[in-house]
């Protein structure tokens, strides 16, 4: 069965439709790249499946894991296991970057019927994770995204990330504002998730993630449409041809 | 009462207008000389008291109320108000309590013991806090520290409070001042003596019958040299009042080397949505750093009263002397505070630092004013202030109205005020890793208040929190 299956879709936010049909389906345990020109509605695409407020679905349906998701609210959504890496994750200070992600952990454990984690427990996991990533122990103890880096901040997305095993994860140009070594850390969480059931959709403007994070389906974004999906090859010729050239498939 | 009646007891023609029965315990309302003889005899006051206070009421008939705050009320009726009743007989059991209270006590996780305390269930259930008080007093005692209520310090310790009492707020300070120093009914006393570290948090709390004199409270708090009191006044439980107006006043002596630190929380009845009801929160909280070295920190949660108009401050008269101000104001329904403090640098090389955060929910009007004044003396004052306000919704207000005042051109002021909405962003957020609303608004909430909720004391802390929770409980969505 698909993960999520994006069934003509049309979305606007405030009065411009911004997706006109969008059809999409993610595989098990498959990673997929959305490319596109800016402006073609990839942002608008992962606010879409998650249910941000600013979008309005006015055709379509998502299906996540058969059903549909278009009525759940955001945490509900969270809950199930869709996962959003943000663009820009926001600040919100004096708020406790372990208090806040023991308290989303714990929600989901919550929702999964497993018991909660006491707070000995998940400074255990968490330390784990930070190491793994390469991040300093005062990100326990800093608010949340509060005068992190580019680099912090994203690192702290797939902090996040692994530690609540999300089953569909939609990176938001993950790669945008991060030097090489910062690339190379987010990259090895992102493949260290890949367990062969996981679906990842990858939005992206360059194609230099891509070299870390192998996709196995590469899909062309434009104008509010898929207009192109192909293997991991069409990556060359968009580097080389750009949007332009590509034509929409009957 | 005739109008012509009352305008001559507001202009002070009604000498003697009628005689007060001493046995009862309430008199009726109005008010003039024969209420505060009455008020004065009740409490067993010397004549020295009595005198006082009848100065102190001349020189309040001759006041006006003020208008100034960002306030907006009906104007308050002194004649309608009784000026003394004696706490009534509490209910038998809870079961009598207004089950919404009953709620309440138990979202703030108040043990139930405490629960028939605050709802003035007297007799057998107050059995436990005897034994408690017992235990304090004692310890308090072998360090010579005086801690018992204001009518005990007038009549057993009268030099004190002849020394100390007006010597901050002075009786004419202002209208509500005057008012306080005519009618005051009760309200606590503390000195810690020379070198003394206060070994425990005092409160209001222990002072069980504390807690039913709130309308016309007075406080006084002395710190000797070189000693250390932590004080906290008020508790998180919703408590029932039926007087519309308070008017207290608190005083603090910091001496050489001493530090005072006064913790509030303020959860009274805030009216409804409309804006019907609800107290009337009119208070002069004033502490003087007399010695140098000396410090006083003012830490106050204002979730409740329909109207607040209240601003602590310090007067640094000593030398390398400290003032804090920590404010976390909420105003939802229809609540308005006009709130903040006076930082007044006399003495070289002060500090003071301001820290105010209003939240505003609902039609809640919140205002920050607060004045930093630098004297021509005060060389090398410091001053870090930093107002921030947080809108949730689109119906309530947020002012800020800093002043600031510098004769020493040497003197270092910083001022930052910020105001930001709960942003959608933030909320969509925590939402997203699958926190549910109601709990991403407290956390950007407790988050905000963060600064001022560390310097509570612990316990203080997490009443604060979950007060915090329960009083914007509803008004998000």
């Amino acid at each position: 069965m698909k993960t999520l299956e994006i069934k003509d879709v049309h979305a606007k936010i405030g009065e411009k439709e911004i997706l006109k049909g969008l059809n999409l389906e993610l595989e098990p345990g498959k990673v997929h790249a959305i490319m596109g020109p800016n402006g073609a509605g990839k942002s608008t695409l992962s606010k879409t499946i998650v249910g941000h407020y600013d979008v309005e679905v006015t055709e379509g349906d998502i299906l996540y894991k058969g059903k549909s998701i278009l009525e759940m609210e955001p945490e509900e959504r969270a809950l199930e296991g869709i996962f959003l890496s943000f663009q820009h994750p926001v600040e919100i200070p004096g708020v406790n970057n372990a208090y806040f992600l023991r308290t989303a952990l714990n929600a989901k454990r919550k929702h999964e019927g497993k018991e909660e984690l006491n707070a000995a427990e998940f400074l255990r996991e968490m330390k784990k994770y930070l190491e793994m990533l390469g991040m300093k122990a005062d990100m326990i103890s800093r608010s949340l995204n509060e005068g992190f880096s580019g680099g912090e901040k994203k690192r702290n997305e797939i902090l996040q990330m692994l530690m609540l095993e999300p089953e569909v994860i939609i990176l938001d140009e993950i790669d945008s504002g991060l030097d090489i070594d910062a690339l190379r850390a987010v990259s090895e969480g992102i493949n260290m998730m890949k367990d062969g059931k996981r679906s990842f959709l990858v939005i992206t403007h360059y194609s230099r993630i891509l070299d870390y994070i192998k996709p196995d389906y590469i899909h062309v974004l434009k104008d509010g449409r898929i207009i192109k999906t192909a293997g991991p090859e069409l990556v060359a010729q968009l580097e080389e041809e750009g949007y332009e050239s590509i034509e929409e498939e009957a | 009462m005739a109008q012509e009646e009352i305008n001559k007891a507001v202009s002070g023609e009604y000498a003697l207008g009628f005689e007060i029965d001493i046995e009862t315990d309430v008199v009726p309302p109005g008010l003039n000389e024969d209420t505060i003889r009455f008020i004065s005899k009740k409490k067993d006051e010397p004549e020295w008291m009595l005198e006082l206070r009848l100065k102190a009421f001349e020189k309040w008939k001759k006041m006006e109320e003020p208008h100034w705050a960002h306030l907006t009320y009906d104007s308050i009726d002194y004649q309608s108000i009784s000026y003394f009743a004696a706490p009534k007989k509490g209910p038998e059991s809870l079961d009598e309590v207004d089950p919404k209270i009953l709620e309440a006590y138990k979202k703030l996780g108040i043990p139930l013991e405490e629960q028939k305390q605050l709802a003035g269930v007297a007799v057998d259930a107050v059995v436990d806090s005897v034994s408690v008080k017992t235990t304090y007093t004692e310890e308090l005692n072998k360090h010579g520290i005086i801690f018992c209520s204001i009518s005990e310090a007038i009549r057993d310790y009268p030099e004190l409070v002849k020394k100390y009492m007006f010597s901050v707020v002075p009786m004419t300070d202002n209208f509500y001042a005057a008012l306080n120093s005519a009618v005051f009914t009760d309200g606590t006393f503390v000195y810690i003596p020379k070198g003394v570290r206060c070994p425990m948090e005092l409160s209001t709390y222990f002072r069980i019958n504390a807690l039913n004199t709130g309308q016309f409270e007075r406080t006084l708090i002395v710190a000797d040299e070189g000693s250390y009191v932590s004080y906290n006044e008020g508790c998180s439980a919703p408590t029932r009042d039926e007087n519309q107006l308070h008017a207290a006043v608190v005083e603090l002596i910091a001496m050489k080397d001493a530090e005072i630190k006064y913790s509030t929380i303020q959860n009274w009845y805030p009216g409804d949505e409309n804006g019907k009801g609800g107290i009337y929160n009119f208070v002069t909280k004033r502490g003087i750093c007399e010695g140098e070295n000396s410090k006083i920190s003012w830490t106050q949660v204002e979730t409740g009263s329909a109207v607040t108009w209240k601003y602590p401050s310090c007067i640094l008269k000593g030398d390398n002397s400290v003032g804090e101000f920590y404010s976390v104001a909420v105003t939802t329904l229809a609540q308005q505070a006009d709130t903040g403090t006076k930082m007044i640098h006399l003495g070289k090389n002060t500090s003071s630092t301001i820290i105010s955060k209003g939240i505003s929910a609902m039609k809640g009007q919140n205002t920050y004013r607060g004045l930093v004044k630098i004297g021509a003396n005060a060389h090398g004052a410091r001053n870090y202030s930093e107002c921030d306000s947080l809108l949730i919704g689109d119906q309530c207000g947020a002012h800020t109205f800093p002043y600031l005042e510098s004769k020493d051109i040497h003197g270092q002021v910083e001022h930052e005020a910020t105001t930001s909405k709960i942003s959608d962003e933030q909320l969509f957020y925590l939402r997203q890793r699958g926190i549910d609303e109601e709990s991403a608004v407290s956390m950007i909430v407790h988050g905000f208040c963060k600064e001022v909720f560390s310097q509570l004391p612990m316990e203080y802390a997490v009443e604060a929190k979950a007060l915090l929770e329960l009083t914007l409980e509803g008004s998000v969505g």
